[in-house]
């Protein structure tokens, strides 16, 4: 059993991991992606199912020390090779985060166009008051993200896996504060626009012939 | 202006069926195994003939970049793998392709596998891209149950087999050797090459890496013809693109056009014009984070194509245009991508791991004025030590902005540090880190 302080915190790690009924239905077909001498391939994808069980039996999504232990057995690494990849890529919470992980770009192009207005805004819906902090009831973990890759649908805040784009701060508080009643609403442009389209309607492929 | 009928992603907005019956209305998968039936030569040659430039922001000949591959198969198993880790700041082009017209890459995933003689091809999308990784997903599905891929692809003969895989939110696994790396399930960190990877790529076997666009285009250059592709364009610069068009304009937007349209034309026509009007242009970043910005006095007639923009010692990247107006605070947006290199650095090399962290604090100072006029030159001679200096280019996509703002906006920088020495702007606690 890996240290269960060894991020230097308070943070106390469970000390069992065992993937149930439903991820153990999605790692075969994982595992099939990749050439049996090769399977290593599959620790991201394997990691990725951990989230999803810690969202769905914690409403948490994050990975413990103990499930990169089950990932590096079932995968045949060490288990230094698995906590490599959970540190190294930005995606795996190596610590719990709220119900909603709420991921606000703040790279140029969302910048340009008032992602500072969008963390204010959320600061204010959660009382976070930095990121990195999960609000005092557990709901939210506001996260400062890098270019999420949607510009010109900027600024974007991404929660868990859902992009809301053509962000404001009044369209942030709302959002927020159906969250904050469990309603999610669609992902996508919240002003309403048609995806990457321009406001106002494309200007282009206007005599496209629609799909049948 | 380009015309609808040249333009290849005719759902690029979503407002079709992006599945196959939909894909199947736009042209996708019409007379693919015909196509295949030329053979991989043929195939090969069509597209050099095309001369159709990597999309991902290099710009290398892709028709080129197939021929690399070895003639023949060995023990070795080729592999095609597609770069859908779309992340440059600014660019949001692929994200399109896989949402809407996922078909188009299928398809050309199988017959670029063909061409390069490989049975197996990765599709590796940035994690981010949840929703977009299952409308591909979804493709890739209705693909295998219509026999389009498979066990005898289309009826070719050819057995295919095509697989995604999503990242996990890492830059620099949109570089091709640490995006093998990160599928191979380790830290992506770039490989030293040689060896390229068309010796020695995925699996240490003979492996290809194209970008998303470069691969989706591919079905339709072969169906309507190379000389089709290279009459539209420029010299050199063939073809149509995608432009992401980004930042202080009235309607940001995606389109496709030809390269080499004016960046005034494309920022007037497709995206509403600039915030305030022409006039009230700063500055453009013509091709994603990475490409030198440019001052309003390029923008006014510059071409928007691999050539021309080197010309201006800038680049087209990925065609990411971000329109900065005059309200913009220059340094900061710079500074800005300065920390962007540095969180994303991956600490391999030694200039890149240190230097990034070393020029955001330097320019974090600047955005302050706090800081001495000679400054200015150490921090363009720092770039020029990390430039070239590492194993990849991520060093020196951190430079380059960097650059091009000492090189534009010079004066900016020194009346920010004069303003700071005579008190004109507040004074924050100097911070003993620094």
């Amino acid at each position: 059993m890996a240290d269960a302080h060894a991020d230097g915190d308070d943070l106390t790690q469970p000390t069992h991991f065992a993937f149930d009924a439903q991820s153990e239905a999605e790692i075969p077909g994982i595992l099939a992606k990749y050439p049996p001498a090769r399977q290593a391939s599959a620790v991201i994808p394997l990691l990725y199912v951990v989230q999803k069980q810690m969202q769905r039996t914690t409403a948490s999504r994050w990975v413990p020390r103990a499930a990169m232990d089950v990932v590096a057995a079932r995968l045949g690494m060490a288990p230094i090779r698995v906590y490599e990849v959970a540190t190294f890529y930005f995606m795996f919470n190596t610590r719990p985060v709220g119900k909603f992980h709420l991921q606000l770009c703040t790279t140029t192009p969302c910048w340009l166009r008032g992602s500072d207005e969008v963390v204010a805004a959320c600061k204010k819906a959660t009382g976070i008051t930095q990121f990195g902090e999960t609000s005092a009831d557990g709901m939210f973990t506001m996260t400062e993200v890098e270019c999420v890759g949607a510009c010109v649908n900027a600024p974007i805040l991404q929660v868990n896996d859902d992009f809301y784009e053509d962000m404001d701060a009044a369209l942030t508080l709302e959002l927020i504060e159906a969250l904050r009643r469990s309603e999610i609403p669609a992902p996508g442009s919240m002003i309403g626009r048609q995806t990457s389209a321009p406001v106002g309607g494309p200007t282009t492929l206007l005599d496209s012939t629609p799909a049948e | 202006m380009l015309s609808d009928k040249d333009r290849i992603f005719t759902n690029l907005y979503g407002l079709h069926d992006w599945g196959l019956a939909g894909a199947r209305a736009r042209g996708d998968w019409d007379g693919t195994a015909e196509i295949l039936a030329r053979g991989p030569d043929a195939i090969v040659e069509e597209m050099k003939a095309s001369g159709l430039r990597g999309r991902g922001g290099a710009g290398f000949p892709t028709g080129m970049k197939w021929s690399f591959m070895p003639k023949q198969e060995s023990e070795r198993p080729h592999y095609l793998v597609v770069n859908a880790d779309e992340s440059e700041p600014g660019t949001c082009k692929d994200r399109d392709i896989l949402r809407h017209d996922p078909h188009k890459l299928v398809e050309g995933c199988l017959i670029a596998s063909f061409a390069m003689r490989a049975h197996a091809c990765y599709i590796y999308v940035r994690g981010e891209f949840y929703n977009e990784a299952r409308h591909l997903q979804a493709a890739i599905d209705q693909a295998y149950e219509a026999g389009l891929i498979g066990k005898n692809a289309c009826g070719s003969g050819w057995d295919f087999d095509l697989y995604l895989h999503r990242g996990a939110g890492a830059y620099i696994c949109g570089e091709e050797t640490a995006l093998l790396e990160s599928l191979e399930g380790k830290k992506g960190m770039p490989r030293l090459k040689p060896p390229f990877p068309a010796a020695v790529g995925l699996y240490g076997c003979p492996t290809t890496v194209n970008n998303v666009e470069s691969i989706a285009v591919a079905p339709t250059i072969l169906r309507r013809g190379a000389a089709w592709f290279s009459a539209l364009g420029r010299p050199k610069n063939a073809g149509t693109k995608l432009f992401c068009i980004s930042g202080h304009v009235n309607k940001p937007c995606n389109v496709e056009e030809e390269l080499g349209i004016p960046l005034r034309e494309l920022i007037d026509t497709y995206a509403g014009g600039v915030r305030g009007g022409w006039d009230n242009l700063l500055a453009v970043i013509p091709g994603g984070a990475s490409v030198p910005v440019l001052p309003k006095s390029i923008c006014d007639t510059v071409l928007m194509d691999f050539d021309s923009l080197r010309d201006v010692r800038s680049g087209l990247g990925t065609a990411a245009v971000i329109v900065m107006d005059k309200s913009t605070d220059i340094i900061k947006a710079i500074a800005r991508l300065s920390q962007f290199y540095k969180h994303e650095s991956c600490g391999q090399c030694t200039p890149c791991r240190e230097g990034t962290g070393w020029m955001m604090r330097v320019m974090n100072r600047l955005v302050q004025g706090r800081a001495e006029p000679d400054e200015i030159d150490t921090l363009e001679q720092v770039t020029r030590q990390v430039e070239g200096h590492t194993i990849c280019a991520l060093g020196d996509a951190a430079a380059w902005p960097i650059q091009g703002l000492i090189r534009h906006f010079r004066p900016v920088i020194e009346e920010r540090i004069a303003q700071y020495k005579s008190g004109r702007v507040a004074r924050p606690m100097p911070l003993a880190a620094e």
